[in-house]
């Protein structure tokens, strides 16, 4: 019997969630169970026997995570060392010549590599690729020793212009791996061939970082699954929104920096252009922050890189991801010239807000959604019950009282604040990547996001939201859909006149025999494969490049060399894009060549999920909830049960275990025929 | 009056709009010291004072608070031609009526609602090149202004909605790269647009009455804040001198004296006491003064906005005719060293009132660094960066290692990108040991840099500080270490007779520069370092052995760091 059944599970701070799919009958299940600590494991497998009896029955597990990030964050990779050209020890503690923060001039950075574990050996490559000096390899198999001695569990070699010409890293990786008793071995240019040192050396030192703690934790979670008969193919969730397979994140686990957000983006894009709405921003209302994504044309943006924390840069492409600190835990205060403010101080969800009672006493944006009574504090996201009083006193004793508000009031500025902050970094977002925002609709996802989607409608000027059917397993869901991926780069730094187009058509081929292994590997059945090229490419003159897709024809896996034409047409027609303007006589070069392969997993129709429900809609019962300026009595609905068609008008709060939609006066939600609720304005 | 709900909400609402403007410049921006160090800015200001309003959060920090001058200047000249009109949009880079210097073009436009003048929204940018002596204008021997740049005084670009080309043709003419000061044009006035979409978007939502009066609360409370900590601190007077090395033509030191008084919520700051203007391109124009002194107090008070309600309660005396207030047509290139020395002086003054509010002097230059020369083919090339150095200690730990300078927030060129643009090897990018100041929080390291030539000639040319008087401690800290410049003449090793600063330098081929440069001032007595920490320090080769002992004594050996 061939299995059909999809696992897929998001590991967050609190909750660990798994979206099971049975592929043959459409049929979809979710679970929900705390976040085991410090093993993510005993979590992950909990939640897969909620909904799963036999893992012999189930064809793939798909994991997003957050093992890597965690372990950046709190600094516990492992104790790794580097070797690195004479004179260009301090490239990973130099940085790029930045400070924390504009305003204060306070604070430190200390390097995941410690200055005494950063040895450097004689060697020297120019920037044409000419090698100046040959490796030292003495010199290396000495400064391996010394790192060993001093207990570290991997070594990276981070060798200056080395994407120019990798020979003298090769040479020392080659004199590294006879001595070194684990895999954990690497060079920059295997990591990253492109040019800037230290977003190179960063993050081939963080994934050498990483790779000790990430795939022993992914190895025992695979142990586990196969020792419960799992026999599948167990993939893993790329910062990008693709898949790998799980040796592949095991040797590059920096590429998993924003595994589990980004899932959760991909979720939202194919939930979205399902629905009829290529076009959409995301949010994800979290306990500490809002994050906020842009999906155009049914695509995801992509960053080039991140910085985790204050220095520590990772450059792989992932979904491009805006983070305020306006999350439902940030905390509202007064400042003292009287002005309201919210966050960047967060109770988090431990202690929570105030009316979880676990000893938070300062009011946050939760708080002030559970005072108007749109949370329903009998029956919150979590279980439990929520202490009201305590968070009408905190309200007043921080807002109300310094502001001269009633609670209503000071909860009602709290919203109206928070809100306008969500809406300034959604509006922000579309004007750096060059979008009108009042052509996008909004999709909330995370607990607390459809709480406050009518706002952003009323604030930003968009057309309509639409809120999932499980908002609260967004990520999980995400890790079903979303494609296996593999990114490539090499530096080629040319200018276009000189473009090689045999050498070009060569480096893709590489590249793409590269990734059509990674994808036999994995094992899977893939819909289709997708091949895209790009070229990083600017004037001489211009350190920032754009963006510029290349079409490139290939036949049976064999590449049709660019022309300098196709190149140049291709450069001015992006330009335009994104400048609207060419430089007369201006002379262009190209520094990157970037490649994705892309196998495209079978897409579930999201139908399946729909309710099967018919017949008259009645509120379970009403409620006194605070919107518009007032008290009203607002119709309480299960949201789950609303038959496909369904039209409810505010004001009214549609209720589901894992989310709260407010539908505002003025505003009406529909269930359309995936069951998404869209909120629109109210024919007047 | 308006309500606190209102006034929250139009406050992030309005800084949204400068914020706005700045992304579409840094997106639109053709030079890269735009589109990616963002050495720009963009504001609301006060249609009769000019007074800034709200600024945008990412713009380069000297900018907030030297836009003001830059709006003033242009409502005087408006008052005088009597000609203002909905629709103008006036250009102008003169750094003596706007401040900081002739690369910054600022374009200020009136903004009108419902026929009645409201505010003036403002853009200003670092562009590419602006004529004058030298490319990209850093010129070190200018004595006058026009040596530096060509001068624009306020005038229209936009009359009424109408681009003036005669004008922008005049501007062009005037470059050595025109396309590169179209595109920054373009996009400045394009961020204009925007902002004045944004500003109809709002007074539409709110209303006139209502934005005017958030405004007016806005900078009524910027004061209350700002009256709020001053009054924290103690009442009394703390005197702090500095010194420039020089100001590039004549080898005499240059004295920035601040002193400070506060009683009760007011504060004052009196320069009397600094050089008076030089020769040499060290001047900076009041303006450009009172910008700093804005940025000193928002980095001892990070939590203040950036708005004229902040500046009400602070008195400062600028003397006439001092390097701190120069007339036309002193120059004004190197004014980033000057600004920096006075953050210097007012910390190190702030530090005697209240040691806990102030961090240690940061590196205090900029060492604007260029090689210049003609490749085989004949053409030129011209590698021009800043270099970094160490942040100062505070109360939360020791000083940040190779940080930008308190008035910037732009990053390094990385080596690759510039051995692949210009004909050097790097010998050297590393932290330079020994250069943080001693403390119990001691300043961050420095950097050294050694760049080799591989063409066969070349010219060099620095602008730095620093050379002859260290960063400062605080608080009992120990000084940094001072700047260090050489650069080699076959075997031997020279150093230009104004130390940080010179012109014309020659290498030849297997030639090389090397800039070191100073590191943090420590903070508090070096006595009170945990042992254990030097240790570390040592183990790590941060501090030597002997300059630990020196300053920390020998608690510190025999600890297993």
């Amino acid at each position: 019997m061939t299995s059909s059944i999809l696992i897929g599970v998001d590991v967050g701070g609190t909750f660990t969630d798994i979206f099971v799919l049975d592929a043959a009958t459409g049929r979809a299940e979710v679970a929900k169970v705390p976040t085991s600590r410090p093993d993510q494991s005993a979590g992950f497998l909990a939640g897969i026997a909620q909904r799963v009896a036999d893992l012999g029955t189930v064809a793939t597990v798909v994991h997003g995570t957050t093992a890597g990030t965690n372990a950046l964050l709190e600094r516990k990779g492992a104790r790794i060392g580097v070797i690195t050209t004479a004179g260009f020890r301090d490239v990973l503690e130099m940085r790029r010549r930045d400070r924390p923060r504009t305003w204060g001039l306070r604070g430190d950075f200390t390097p995941v590599v410690p200055r005494d574990l950063r040895l450097e050996v004689a060697e020297r490559t120019l920037a044409d690729g000419t090698i100046h000096t040959p490796v030292d390899l003495d010199a290396v198999r000495a400064a391996g020793h010394a790192l060993l001695a001093q207990g570290c569990q991997a070594v990276a070699v981070l060798f200056v212009n080395s994407y120019a010409n990798p020979a003298n890293e090769q040479a020392a990786v080659a004199a590294l791996r006879a001595i070194w008793p684990t895999p954990h071995v690497a060079s920059s240019s295997e990591i990253l061939p492109e040019i800037r040192e230290f977003e190179r050396f960063s993050t081939t030192a963080l994934n050498a970082y990483l790779q000790p703690e990430v795939s022993g934790y992914l190895g025992r979670l695979e142990t586990a699954l196969k020792s419960g008969g799992f026999g599948g193919e167990f993939l893993i969730v790329q910062s990008n929104g693709g898949v790998m397979a799980v040796d592949t994140a095991c040797r590059l686990p920096v590429r998993t920096a924003l595994s589990g957000p980004a899932a959760g983006v991909i979720a939202a894009a194919y939930i979205a252009e399902t629905a009829g709405f290529p076009d959409i921003i995301t949010g994800d209302m979290g306990g500490t922050s809002f994050d906020v994504a842009l999906i155009a044309g049914g695509q995801a943006a992509l960053a080039a890189q991140t910085a985790i924390d204050f220095g520590m840069v990772v450059r792989v492409p992932m979904i491009e991801i805006t983070t305020i600190g306006a999350g439902g835990g940030s905390i509202a205060w007064v400042d003292k010239g009287g002005l309201l403010n919210i966050g960047p101080e967060s109770a988090g969800s431990d202690p929570g807000p105030v009316a979880y009672a676990r000893g938070n006493t300062r009011p946050t944006v939760t708080d002030a959604n559970i005072v108007l009574g749109r949370i329903d504090p009998d029956r919150p996201i979590g279980g439990g019950r929520l202490d009201v009083a305590a968070a009408r006193a905190a309200i007043d004793a921080h807002i109300g009282g310094p502001l001269k508000l009633t609670t209503e009031q000071a909860a009602e500025a709290i919203i109206r604040v928070a809100n306008s902050r969500m809406a300034g970094a959604i509006r922000l977002v579309s004007i750096e990547r060059g979008h009108d925002p009042k052509h996008f609709a909004f999709m909330p996802f995370g607990g607390g996001g459809a709480l406050h989607a009518g706002a952003m409608l009323a604030e930003v000027g968009l057309s309509r939201a639409i809120v999932p059917r499980y908002p609260g397993v967004t990520s999980a869901m995400g890790c079903v859909i979303a494609d296996m991926r593999a990114d490539f780069v090499q530096t080629v730094n040319t200018m276009t006149t000189a473009a090689d187009g045999a050498a070009l058509a060569a480096l893709i081929g590489d590249h793409l025999g590269q990734g059509a292994a990674m994808l036999a590997a994995s094992g899977g059945a893939f819909a289709a494969r997708v091949v895209t090229v790009e070229l990083d490419m600017a004037y001489v003159g211009q350190t920032h490049t754009v963006s510029v897709a290349l079409p490139v024809t290939i036949t049976a896996d064999v590449v049709t060399p660019p022309t300098v034409a196709d190149i140049t047409a291709a450069f001015e027609a992006a330009y335009l894009r994104v400048y609207n303007r060419l430089l007369p006589g201006g002379v262009s070069r190209i520094l990157n060549l970037r490649t994705a392969v892309i196998g495209q997993r079978p897409k579930f129709d999201l139908a399946t999920l729909a309710p099967t429900t018919s017949g008259a809609v009645t509120p379970r019962t009403t409620r006194r909830v605070h919107m518009g300026g007032d008290w009203c009595d607002a119709a309480i609905y299960d949201r789950l049960a609303l038959p496909v068609g369904t039209v409810i008008h505010g004001p009214a709060v549609l209720e589901q275990p894992d989310t709260t939609i407010l539908v505002e006066p003025g505003l009406m939600g529909t269930v359309d025929a995936y069951g998404n609720v869209i909120l629109t304005r109210s024919a007047a | 009056m308006i309500d606190p709900i209102t006034l929250a909400v139009l406050a992030g609402r309005m800084e949204q709009i400068a914020d706005e403007m700045d992304a579409t410049l840094f997106r639109s921006a053709f030079n890269p010291i735009i589109a990616e160090a963002h050495d720009a800015s963009h504001g609301l200001y006060h249609a009769a004072t000019g007074d800034t309003l709200v600024q945008g959060k990412s713009g380069l920090p000297i900018f907030v608070g030297v836009m003001a001058f830059a709006v003033k200047a242009v409502i005087d000249k408006a008052a005088r031609d009597g000609d203002l009109a909905d629709g103008d949009v006036y250009i102008f880079n003169d750094a003596h009526i706007g401040g900081t210097h002739l690369s910054d073009m600022r374009l200020v436009r009136p903004y009108y609602h419902q026929g009645r003048l409201f505010c003036y929204l403002a853009s200003v940018g670092h562009w590419h090149d602006v004529g004058g002596a030298v490319p990209g204008n850093y010129n070190p021997r200018a004595t006058e202004v026009f040596q530096e740049a060509f001068v624009l005084p306020p005038v229209k670009v936009m009359r009424a909605g109408v681009v003036q080309q005669d004008v922008i043709d005049i501007i062009l003419r005037n470059t050595r790269l025109p396309a590169s000061a179209q595109g920054d044009l373009n996009g400045q006035l394009g961020a204009l647009d925007l902002g004045v979409r944004r500003m109809d978007g709002l007074l539409a939502e709110y209303g006139a009455d209502t934005v005017r009066a958030a405004l007016d609360a806005l900078s009524d409370r910027a004061e209350t804040l700002i009256r709020a900590e001053v009054a924290s601190l103690p009442d009394g007077r703390w005197e702090a001198t500095d010194y420039l090395d020089n100001d590039g033509i004549t080898d005499v030191a240059l004295p920035i004296t601040v002193a400070l008084t506060v009683a009760g919520d007011r504060l004052s700051l009196d320069f009397t006491g600094t050089a008076p203007a030089t020769a040499g391109p060290v001047n900076i124009s009041r303006g450009t003064a009172i910008a700093a002194v804005y940025v000193a107090i928002k980095h001892i008070f990070p939590g203040l906005p950036a708005n004229a309600g902040v500046m009400r309660p602070l008195e400062i005396i600028v003397p006439d005719r001092s390097l701190l207030a120069a007339e036309f047509p002193a120059p004004t290139g190197g004014y980033t060293e000057t600004i920096l020395r006075m953050i210097d002086v007012i910390f190190s003054a702030m530090a005697q009132a209240a040691p806990d509010l102030v961090v240690a002097n940061a590196y205090g230059t900029i060492n604007a660094l260029s090689l210049a020369g003609y490749r085989r083919d004949g053409r030129r090339w011209v590698m021009f960066s800043f270099y970094g150095g160490g942040h100062g200690g505070s109360t939360d730990g020791d000083g940040l290692n190779h940080g930008n300078a308190p008035i910037s927030t732009a990053t390094i060129p990385p080596v690759e990108i510039l051995e692949s643009a210009y004909p050097v090897m790097f010998r050297q990018w590393a932290l330079r040991p020994d250069s943080g100041g001693a403390g119990a929080h001691r300043g961050g390291m420095g950097a050294v840099y050694e760049i080799e030539l591989l063409e066969e000639s070349a010219e060099v040319f620095l602008f730095g500080e620093r050379g002859r008087h260290a960063p400062k401690g605080a608080a009992g800290g120990g000084d940094a270490a001072l700047n260090r410049f050489s650069y080699s003449q076959g075997d031997a090793w020279a150093t230009p007779a104004m130390v940080s600063k010179g012109t014309g330098m020659r290498l030849a081929r297997g030639d090389a520069v090397r800039l070191e440069t100073p590191g943090g001032g420590g903070y508090g007595p070096a006595a009170a370092r945990d042992p254990g920490a030097v240790a570390r320090d040592v183990a790590l080769g941060l501090v030597s052995a002997q300059a630990a002992d020196a300053a920390y004594g020998t608690a510190w050996r025999g600890i297993t760091a």
